[in-house]
């Protein structure tokens, strides 16, 4: 069994100096590479999570309506040969709409929402699709250097088969103008890697008279590995 | 059978300071539903960065003969898991602020009978193998720390898979 191996610059190096916080933190021993066939490939066992009936709507979570921008966000999880991942475990957080996260330490003088808590979890279905009802995030400023601001984004966070195909990702909004200032975007330096970041609008996965619609499909390394000739 | 140009794989990206209320950690520290066979443990696990201070917004999982378990680390960069010895060593992966990428690394524990056969381990320069190992309480044998030093001296050894 092969796993592929990443290429060039579709994965952000561990040290990027524009994104300050990597400086103190990025090991600067080299990684030792697992071979495949020594990694553990365990399915982690995450049972504890109940997915609740309204865990997928995040704006349904409270007594009222929370303030701003209804969307759906909506994908498939698949892996590097376009096959589904099924039964894989999807959450997400973000910010509401003014910007702000329901976060004990976030100071950004926005107001908090008190209908919005900005987490969902959903399990994908058999052809590898989630959906997520919630509310389009706002941008907001986090002092990294002069006048920065993160885009809008909702972080994303995947189980799938295996420890090798854990992801964190953020997922962007497209025609976003902020991306192009943000180090964490930059830091992916491929720009057909970079836009599996961004989401689609997309007019049919939206609700007239509802919410607007956007797709983001997740591709996840490493997950059902099969046999194949090494690239180079 | 054509040959199909793979997909890029979506990349990663830092899980920010802002996780706590979107990665629920495991109740009182438990591995979850089930511990692991094996004598338990408690598995304090401390993180520090390049400026030996402790990471206090991190994110720890751990995969322990496929029982996993997730908590994020306190304010000294600390977090405790209530699980088992295990048969050979725990894998743990490391989400924080200033982390584009996971880091994946092992815990392993002195004078285990597997030791000097893991594979794994013989892959690590032999100076470097002490970061992978656990150290038990002088005073209370079921109490075992670990240190993951990001970066710097005695930086821990951390994997690519």
């Amino acid at each position: 069994m092969k796993v592929r191996a990443i290429v060039s610059g579709t994965q952000p190096p561990l040290l990027f100096p524009p994104y300050r916080s990597t400086i103190r933190r990025a090991p600067k021993e080299p990684l030792i590479r697992i071979p495949e066939t020594l990694s553990d490939l365990n399915a982690p066992v995450y049972g504890w999570w109940p997915v609740g009936e309204t865990d997928n709507d995040l704006t349904r979570q409270h007594q009222g309506e929370p303030q701003g921008e209804r969307i759906i966000v909506s994908g498939r999880v698949l892996d590097e040969d376009a096959r589904p991942v099924a039964g894989a475990l999807v959450e997400i957080w973000q910010a509401n709409a003014a910007g702000r996260y329901k976060h004990v330490k976030d100071d950004h003088p926005a107001p908090l929402d008190p209908n919005f808590t900005g987490a969902g979890r959903t399990i994908t279905d058999a052809d590898g699709r989630y959906e997520f009802t919630t509310i389009k995030p706002g941008a907001y400023p986090w002092r990294n250097h002069e006048n920065a601001w993160r885009p809008a984004h909702i972080h994303f966070s995947l189980f799938g088969t295996s420890f090798r195909a854990r992801l964190v990702t953020q997922m962007y909004f497209p025609g976003d103008p902020l991306m192009a200032h943000d180090p964490m975007v930059q830091s992916v330096r491929d720009d057909r890697a970079r836009e599996r970041m961004v989401s689609r609008f997309e007019l049919g996965l939206t609700r007239p008279e509802w919410a607007l619609g956007y797709v983001f499909d997740i591709i996840l390394r490493g997950e059902n590995a099969t046999p194949f000739e090494e690239r180079t | 059978m054509s040959e199909t140009e793979p997909l890029i794989a979506t990349p990663s990206q830092t899980v920010g300071p802002f996780f706590h209320f979107g990665l629920t950690g495991n109740p009182n520290g438990r591995m979850v539903d089930r511990l692991p066979a094996g004598a338990p443990i408690s598995l304090v696990i401390t993180v520090t960065d390049g400026d030996q201070k402790p990471v206090a917004d991190a994110v720890l999982e751990l995969c322990q003969d496929g029982v996993f378990g997730r908590m994020p680390t306190g304010e000294n960069g600390t977090s405790e898991f209530l699980t088992t010895r295990p048969a050979s060593h725990v894998s743990v992966c490391l989400f924080a602020r200033g982390l584009l990428r996971q880091l994946h690394t092992r815990i392993y524990f002195p004078a285990d009978a597997g030791l000097p056969h893991d594979q794994v381990l013989a892959l690590v320069p032999e100076h470097r193998r002490h970061t992978l190992m656990a150290s038990a309480d002088p005073r209370d044998a079921s109490i075992w720390r670990f240190h993951i030093r990001m970066q710097g001296s005695d930086e821990t050894v951390f994997f690519d898979m």
